[in-house]
């Protein structure tokens, strides 16, 4: 005790004496993520939900949170999954799933640069990919990926957007069959899927499947500049367990990084090659001008098996178990982080060309070349941490690793592999984020670390506390902890982007002239109710501060009863709600120009309200109306009116 | 002359007047351009915004299209006619009467605007939504300038001229010159003759 008392007035002395600009905190940190009221952020940050199964938009270096965008969760809030509009979206092959895992958010790429224009982000659970529409800041299209479980090592963007990569982390059989668990070994596949984007409307399709051997792809990143072309996946598990993985997947001294030359492969299909095979997956679209979406399920699926394209797959080694696989801005360096281990390792790519060339190989595994450890490493960082994640990079040739176990971040120069600064995370760093630090031109500036735990840093809220992430300036030299703010959900990881190049575009209202919804009421003359069967329609408006209509006789119990209520405002920010007592259901968050639509099934004779839930206008509280429920043999025709 | 007589026709590109509306919810402030023929938003959906936020008050809207969009532009065709022909054929006494034309033709529009906008302002909804009243017990008016800024409750009211109004002031000062300089070269032709 006295011991340990001793060491801690050591230290604090020796923080005392190394100057403020080593401390953990700055001085004037405060006024550096400070943003005014009214002042906008320099970055947004897309943060992922992890298991809440959203994506959040945060902005730099305020660390203020904007929305939440529901993406594979259903948000009653915003009535996602909820309204008969969303629902589809959340449709697989295994039926409605109301969640999915969040994970890894990348933004679209024009030449390598950030063009703000989409966010992909994969659901990791029941495998998918959505994606993120920045003119709406909402999810407009999720495809499920056949083939795969666990999708982890996805949702990764080529340089010019022309593909989203998903990689599947569990081998399965393919296609799944009924056999012993025991039989993995040489039976069970890897599926790494490309997801063509369109490069006009970004409509996703699945280009092919490469159906790797079957160990666990753990993290990607596209090539970039002279590696554009390539795709780097780390592996794990090359030892083939399928039980105890924590022990069995361990022992292998290295595992591999699969580098796959996909424009190889691309060519190969686009002259016929490859199997179709039969699948089953949902390819679900929302559409602005519908505002609805359709989900569509495909039924057939190519896939290709790497003996099929001499040349397309290799296998790096590389040591430990390696988790992170990022490559640097150049597309010169592909860093494998060897979780289990000390150091990161660091591959060139133009040694691998050249070792290719030279076919200096080290074996093969299932036919695919394994070339030599020593013949593709650049270098070695050394740092001293322990259990390296995630690597990403500034503008100056510097990367930034996080380190799990050690719980800091290292920054370290590329070439020299050198380590240059080092500061600690509280607790247990995952992912970091530099916004554009994923893209041949990185913002910098910041640096920002996603923590896995957090205990006592902030007001404690019984056992489940808060995730959070923590701001570094990066400017200097030295890194600088800025800020801690807590996030939604498991923060995984991020991806960030200066706020002018997206924040422009963002659409302020939906043309009321241009929605297409099928139920959309454009005018109040034509508002109506109409029965069909048990079913009845209600066509209603809504703006400042009435619904039209308001009064509503001729229901019955045991009708089913669509509110499809279109916003009928014209200006920013005035949305309106709507819900109905007894709807067993989501409220509808309505914004101008849309339509949105909620099932109301009355079980009880009487007269029952319905109300605006978005404090809409000065007259919000007025903006209510009833439904007289007739018992289901009742003859009350239907009829409906606003004013009198 | 004749450039002055032609001025007036910007009056169909651009726009003769504009009442602006500014509150603090509304940072992008609500606009209307007033043309000879037509009332436009000055950013899309200006005018049904100012109907909404109006008619908690009881004004009437902003009605699509008024007789003075019919009738204004044939004045200033006939004006134009009036003045291209005195341009070319008149003596330049003429060009002060159709300077002079044009004043009384310019107040008729100012007065009917200045009506226009008293109705708007006045002629309120007895069912208002919400009801004001000015100090001494009448009920509050919410017309808008007819020249200049004017606080009306939460909003500040700009009416101002434009373009539109500019081109055809600076036509009648055209025409106005164009009688003097005339008048001027009138006397030292007399002048002349008389030496």
């Amino acid at each position: 005790m006295m011991i340990a008392g001793f060491a801690v007035v050591l230290t604090a002395c020796n923080n005392i004496g190394k100057g403020s600009s080593n401390g953990a905190l700055t001085s004037n940190a405060a006024e550096r993520v400070y943003v005014a009221p009214g002042e906008h952020d320099e970055f947004y940050a897309f943060i992922s939900g992890g298991f809440s199964g959203q994506l959040s938009v945060y902005g730099l270096p305020s660390g203020r949170l904007f929305k939440v965008i529901p993406v594979f969760s259903q948000d009653a809030e915003k009535a996602w999954g909820y309204n008969e509009e969303t629902k589809p979206m959340l449709n697989t092959s295994h039926g409605f799933i109301p969640w999915d895992d969040a994970h890894h958010p990348d933004i679209s790429q024009t030449n390598g640069e950030l063009d703000g224009r989409y966010v992909f982000i994969n659901g990791n659970n029941t495998p998918r990919i959505a994606k993120v529409d920045l003119s709406v800041f909402e999810t407009t299209e999720i495809i499920e990926i056949p083939n795969s479980a666990g999708n982890h090592s996805s949702a990764f963007v080529t340089e010019n957007t022309e593909y989203v990569v998903a990689g599947t982390r569990f081998s399965v059989p393919v296609p799944q069959q009924d056999i012993a668990i025991k039989d993995y070994k040489g039976n069970f596949k890897g599926a790494l899927t490309f997801i063509n984007v369109d490069p006009e409307d970004g409509n996703m399709d699945i280009k092919f499947q490469l159906l790797m051997p079957g160990f666990d792809y753990d993290l990607s990143h596209p090539g970039r500049g002279k590696s554009h072309g390539w795709f780097f996946f780390t592996t794990y598990n090359t030892e083939e367990a399928n039980s105890l993985l924590e022990v069995n997947a361990s022992q292998n001294d290295k595992d591999f990084i699969a580098a796959v030359n996909w424009k190889k492969i691309e060519e190969y299909v686009n002259g016929g090659g490859g199997t179709r095979m039969p699948a089953n997956y949902a390819h679900n679209v929302y559409d602005d001008a519908t505002h609805s979406a359709t989900s569509t399920m495909k039924k057939e699926v190519l896939v290709v098996d790497p003996a099929e394209v001499p040349g397309a797959v290799y296998f790096l080694p590389t040591p430990k178990s390696p988790h992170g696989c990022d490559v640097d801005p150049s597309g010169e360096y592909i860093v494998g982080n060897g979780k289990l281990s000390a150091d990161l390792t660091v591959h060139s790519f133009s040694k691998m060309l050249s070792a290719i060339e030279g076919k200096k190989f080290d074996g093969e595994a299932y036919g695919i070349p394994i070339l030599n450890f020593e013949d593709v490493l650049a270098g070695t960082v050394k740092s001293g941490g322990l259990g390296p994640l995630h690597t990403e990079f500034d503008a100056n040739g510097n990367g930034y690793t996080s380190f799990f176990i050690s719980s800091e971040v290292v920054k370290w120069k590329l070439g020299t592999w050198e380590v240059v600064d080092k500061k600690p995370c509280y607790y247990s760093v995952g992912h970091v984020m530099i916004p554009g630090g994923n893209s041949r031109k990185p913002f910098g500036k910041y640096v920002l670390a996603m923590n896995k735990i957090t205990k006592d840093r902030y007001l404690p809220t019984g056992p489940e506390v808060t995730q959070s992430a923590q701001l570094y300036d990066i400017s200097g030299e030295k890194m600088e902890l800025l800020l801690d703010f807590p996030t939604i959900g498991e923060p995984h990881y991020a991806a960030g982007i200066a706020a002018d190049i997206v924040k422009e575009h963002s659409k302020k209202i939906f043309e009321l002239s241009e929605n297409k919804h099928k139920y959309a009421t454009t005018s109040d003359a034509n508002v109506k109710v109409e029965r069909n069967g048990k079913e009845v329609h209600v066509y209603m408006t809504t703006i400042r501060s009435h619904f039209n209509p308001d009064n509503i006789e001729g229901i019955k119990v045991g009708d089913k009863v669509y509110f499809h209520v279109t916003n009928l405002e014209q200006d920013y920010d005035v949305p309106h709600g709507v819900s109905m007592i007894g709807a067993n259901t989501s409220e509808l968050l309505i914004m101008p120009g849309q339509t949105e639509t909620f099932v109301w099934e009355p079980k009880q004779v009487g007269v029952w309200p319905f109300y605006c839930t978005d404090f809409c206008s000065a007259l919000h509280q007025e903006m209510q109306g009833y439904v007289r429920v007739s018992p289901a043999d009742s003859n009350i025709d239907l009829s409906w009116s606003l004013g009198d | 002359m004749v450039i002055g007589a032609l001025l007036p026709l910007m009056l169909f590109l651009f726009p003769l007047w504009n009442i602006t509306l500014e509150a603090p919810q509304y940072p992008i402030p609500l606009g209307m351009d007033i043309y000879i023929n037509d009332f436009a938003d000055t950013n899309p959906h200006d005018i049904k915004n100012i109907n909404l936020m109006n008619h908690y008050v009881g004004m009437k809207y902003i009605p699509d299209a008024i007789p003075e969009f019919k009738i204004f532009p044939i004045g200033i065709i006939i004006t134009t006619l009036i003045g291209l022909i005195i341009g070319i054929k008149a003596n330049y006494k003429w060009f002060l009467y159709w300077f002079i034309m044009m004043v009384l033709v310019s107040a008729a529009g100012l007065y009917d605007f200045y009506l226009w906008e008293h109705d708007y302002g006045h002629n309120l909804d007895p069912r208002a939504i919400m009801k004001f009243t000015n100090p001494d017990g009448s009920v509050m008016g919410f017309q808008p300038p007819l020249f200049g800024s004017k606080a009306i409750l939460n909003f500040k009211a700009h009416s101002y001229p434009q373009p539109g109004a500019y081109c055809l002031a600076l036509g009648m000062a055209l025409g106005l010159i164009s009688y003097f300089v005339g008048k001027k070269e009138n006397n030292t032709e007399k002048s002349k003759t008389s030496e």
